[in-house]
């Protein structure tokens, strides 16, 4: 297929101050693609649980240092953040909440439920 | 799924791809997920910190089994599926377009069966 290389270019995204609504919605998009990155680490965990107790104490070492804890739990609250995102998207769906004022204060809630549930987990898994 | 009536696919009308199908399994999959996290999150918690034994004896049980080896199902197919719209968004060229959903579809397929082998063989341990 010929493509048109003079064509007018998309308006640049940096030159304009996104809307709260519109930095949820990149960010949503940006830890999906983080978050299925993530997977991989999620098949080395059950590998080294398939693997034996070895395999096992081995990868529980690794998971222990202070930066991958750090990059694990930026992980956990990136899931739940996206997972919050996405009840709103299916809320979206449904063709509900579109006002500007719903828009903002949604985004709040979902960003303060993410944060709370991921401290919910902190504090739950610590003991 | 295909939602077209049949008057409209005789006529030729809507989208002659599966966009329909690829958002409706973006949600079905998503819903799916909502419960689901909590067994992640418990077997991610066990793993990391728990003794070996607790962590397989929790793995072996039929209601977690069944729960983990869901999430796997559906948490590969989401992640595909969003990583499709993803690159179809950002990528213009129609060869590369092809291409790259391609390798993702099939490593996240590969991803996919070697998490779910990886926990019967873990069954077959404990």
């Amino acid at each position: 297929m010929a493509t048109n290389t003079d064509r007018p270019t998309s308006p640049h995204l940096q030159v304009y101050k996104l809307p709260l609504t519109g930095i949820i919605s990149i960010t949503h998009r940006m830890t999906g693609v983080m978050l299925s990155a993530g997977l991989v680490f999620f098949v080395y965990i059950v590998y080294a649980v398939a693997g034996g107790s070895n395999t096992y104490t081995a990868m529980q070492a690794l998971m222990s240092l202070w930066l991958v804890k750090l990059i694990y739990w930026g992980f956990i609250y990136a899931l739940f953040f996206h997972l919050c995102h996405g009840v709103r998207h299916l809320i979206w769906d449904a063709g509900k909440s579109f006002d500007r004022d719903t828009l903002n204060r949604y985004a709040l809630i979902e960003l303060g439920c993410s944060l709370v549930l991921t401290l919910l987990t902190l504090i739950l898994t610590s003991e | 799924m295909d939602y077209r009536s049949p008057l409209a696919r005789v006529r030729g009308l809507g989208s002659a791809k599966a966009g329909t199908s690829h958002w409706w399994m973006q949600r079905v999959t998503a819903v799916a997920l909502i419960p689901l996290s909590y067994w992640l999150i418990t077997f991610l918690n066990l793993s990391l910190n728990a003794p070996y034994q607790h962590t397989v004896e929790w793995l072996a049980t039929p209601l977690n089994t069944l729960c983990i080896v869901a999430w796997v199902l559906a948490v590969f197919y989401h992640a595909a599926l969003g990583l499709q719209v993803v690159i179809e968004d950002y990528i213009a060229a129609e060869g590369v377009k092809i291409v790259a959903v391609w390798t993702v579809n099939l490593s996240f397929l590969l991803l996919a069966l070697a998490a779910l082998i990886a926990v019967f063989r873990t069954l077959l341990i404990g």
